[in-house]
């Protein structure tokens, strides 16, 4: 039986392995610093595709099958996916599922898609449901702007504490062998400080990764220390240092080990404010770099807390706070000690 | 000449100024473009129903004129315009009358060039 | 501790933490922006005076919009205007340039949805506030104006 420690943590029995990722993202996020790690870029975002939300769907087939070709799986290998989107009705998702004709398990976390899935996947896994599971998600500059924001033609200025939503889909193949494993996992409460400005998304979701790590820090008896990195997924410049000072409060202090995909995903000459934001992020990034350091063992414990901000326009316009979620993996390269 | 040059001066000032009122909205209240073109306008209206805008315009020419204040003052002087002029008809009418040209290029023109482009992705 | 309170303490924190726009950069890129649209369409109503000069100022008032609207929807269909506008802020949002590239480019995004419910319905997503405002201040000043002038205060 899988095992729950303290209030929001879960200890698996039988940790899956990540077996192999893939990911392929936009021109923009090439040319950033994390640019080297990536499988594959388009320096046409639309990919052919005659609308953005289509095209999203095209970086999420490449994502899949980069991650199928390096497993050496096909898709009928695939008991299932896991994965979501930042788009209504989760479409990318949904489309990209009806063309692999992979069974389909489509969850909304916003951002927090990526740890989201992957701890749901390891969850069901540990429990004998499925044994190779993919766990996708992405997103698209152009498509969330329209959807979020305002047209991309349309002339206004972004604020300073503003992000960049990121062009790129991550999908990461669990199974069993060698490699790295995920060991626990703990799922956020939604948390919800009162920040009601779309465009100030860091501040918004820091208090979720707050809660949420934490929780684990408590009920795993850890300290940010124990971990080689912690990365939260698109808190941003300015929702990191926010992260920083709430759990320095409570005495945790998050050191050099600490890092934000979004935040380290563009360089301060790409004009992006606060850096990326977006599900991609946190997809991206773990399944390019911190996917790479994992399994050339440059990093062997490592939390992944990807944030979300599961916020409406709809509610939005009518007055209501954005709620937040994050939810915590813990990877690790077990060695010939056992249970971490 | 000097007349001319002073003329640019007062619609540099005054242009710049609105927009600059404007900006310093932007910043303090963080509301969005929507909702400070319709209060620029409100303020414009009410200015032209009282009459006090057209001061203002003929001051400053195209510095009154040209921001969403003017399209507001415009709105409201064509209603009591078309008031004096054509009783009740010209009361509802008026208003749409002395703006309908920018409204119409604005709508008919934007959607003539929709069929022929497609937006492109920002890098910045 | 209640949550009130605690959002308070913490919206106050943020807002003392998030980075801060430059004032005099932004008040000035708007100011010289704004003027500069101005400065430009008060040229372009001394060439038309200067080639008819028993024109109406009003006219004249109408074809300086038009001018500054037909460019607006152009730079906006080149992809330039909202390079310019990043720039200039409220600088190119008051001017009536901000009216006609909010109509443009809801236009342009939209029309993937099709002529009838994209173009044509969404390409009023931000104009269309203005235009109903604007429409029902115009009804309620001729109204009032109307009223007035019967009982014949004006």
């Amino acid at each position: 039986m899988n095992r729950k420690i303290g209030d929001q943590t879960f200890e698996l029995v039988s940790k899956p392995t990540i077996i192999g990722t893939g990911c392929f993202v936009g021109e923009k996020e090439a040319y950033g610093p994390m640019g080297k790690y990536f499988d594959g870029y388009s320096s046409d975002d639309t990919l052919g595709q005659d609308s953005f939300e289509k095209a999203e769907r095209k970086f999420f087939e490449r994502a899949i099958n980069i991650a199928l070709r390096k497993t050496r799986l096909k898709p009928t290998d695939i008991d299932y996916m896991i994965g979501g989107d930042i788009l209504n009705q989760l479409v990318s998702t949904n489309y990209t599922a009806r063309d692999f004709q992979i069974p389909l398990i489509g969850v909304y976390g916003a951002c927090s898609t990526m740890s989201e899935s992957l701890a749901l996947a390891s969850g069901l896994m540990s429990g004998g449901v499925g044994k190779t599971v993919l766990c996708l998600t992405g997103s698209h500059f152009s498509a969330a702007e329209r959807q979020y924001r305002n047209p991309l033609e349309f002339g206004n200025q972004r604020q300073t504490y503003s992000q960049w939503t990121a062009t790129g889909a991550g999908c990461v193949i669990l199974g069993s062998g060698d490699g790295p494993k995920i060991t626990k996992i703990a799922f956020g409460k939604v948390t919800d400080y009162g920040v009601s400005d779309i465009a100030n998304m860091g501040a918004a979701m820091a208090p979720a990764a707050y809660q949420v790590l934490k929780a684990f820090f408590i009920d795993t008896k850890t300290i940010p220390r124990d971990y080689d990195i912690i990365a939260t997924g698109d808190l941003g410049k300015l929702g990191s240092d926010i992260l920083r000072d709430l759990l320095m409060k409570d005495g945790y202090y998050l050191g050099q080990n600490y890092m934000d995909c979004g935040h380290s995903l563009f360089n301060s000459e790409q004009k992006t404010f606060q850096g990326g934001s977006g599900a991609g992020c946190s997809a991206i990034v773990f399944s390019s770099y911190l996917f790479e350091k994992l399994k050339n063992k440059e990093i062997n414990k490592m939390l992944l807390v990807a944030t979300g901000a599961l916020m409406s326009t709809t509610l939005n316009q009518q007055g209501e706070t954005i709620p937040c979620v994050a939810h915590v993996v813990e990877i690790m390269n077990l060695k010939e000690k056992v249970n971490g | 000449m000097v007349e001319s040059l002073l003329m640019y001066l007062k619609v540099l000032l005054v242009g710049g100024a609105i927009c600059m009122i404007g900006e310093i909205i932007i910043i303090t209240t963080k509301i969005t473009s929507a909702r400070i073109l319709v209060l620029f306008l409100m303020i414009g209206a009410v200015l032209g129903g009282f009459g006090a805008y057209s001061y203002i315009a003929e001051w400053a020419g195209a510095g009154a004129t040209l921001p969403i204040t003017g399209f507001g003052s415009a709105l409201a002087a064509g209603a009591i315009t078309g008031a004096k002029t054509n009783g009740l008809f010209g009361a509802l009418s008026g208003g749409l009358i002395a703006t309908s040209a920018g409204i119409a290029v604005s709508i008919g023109l934007s959607y003539l060039v929709a069929l022929f482009v497609s937006s492109k992705t920002k890098k910045n | 501790m209640n949550n009130e309170k605690r959002n308070q303490n913490y919206l106050k924190y943020v807002e003392q933490k998030s980075p801060k726009a430059s004032w005099f950069k932004s008040l000035f890129h708007a100011f010289l922006i704004g003027g500069a649209i101005c400065c430009f369409g008060q040229m372009c109503g001394d060439i038309i005076k200067s080639y008819f000069p028993l024109m109406d100022i009003l006219l004249i008032g109408t074809w300086i919009n038009v001018i500054v609207i037909t460019l607006t929807i152009l730079l906006t269909a080149f992809g330039v205007f909202d390079k310019i506008a990043r720039f200039g802020g409220a600088g190119t949002i008051i001017p009536i340039s901000g009216f006609a590239n909010s109509i443009s480019s809801c236009a342009i995004e939209f029309k993937k949805e099709g002529l009838v419910f994209g173009l044509g319905a969404k390409m009023f997503y931000i104009a269309g506030p203005v235009i109903a405002n604007g429409v029902a201040y115009s009804l309620i000043v001729g109204i009032v104006y109307y009223i007035l002038q019967i009982l014949a205060v004006v």
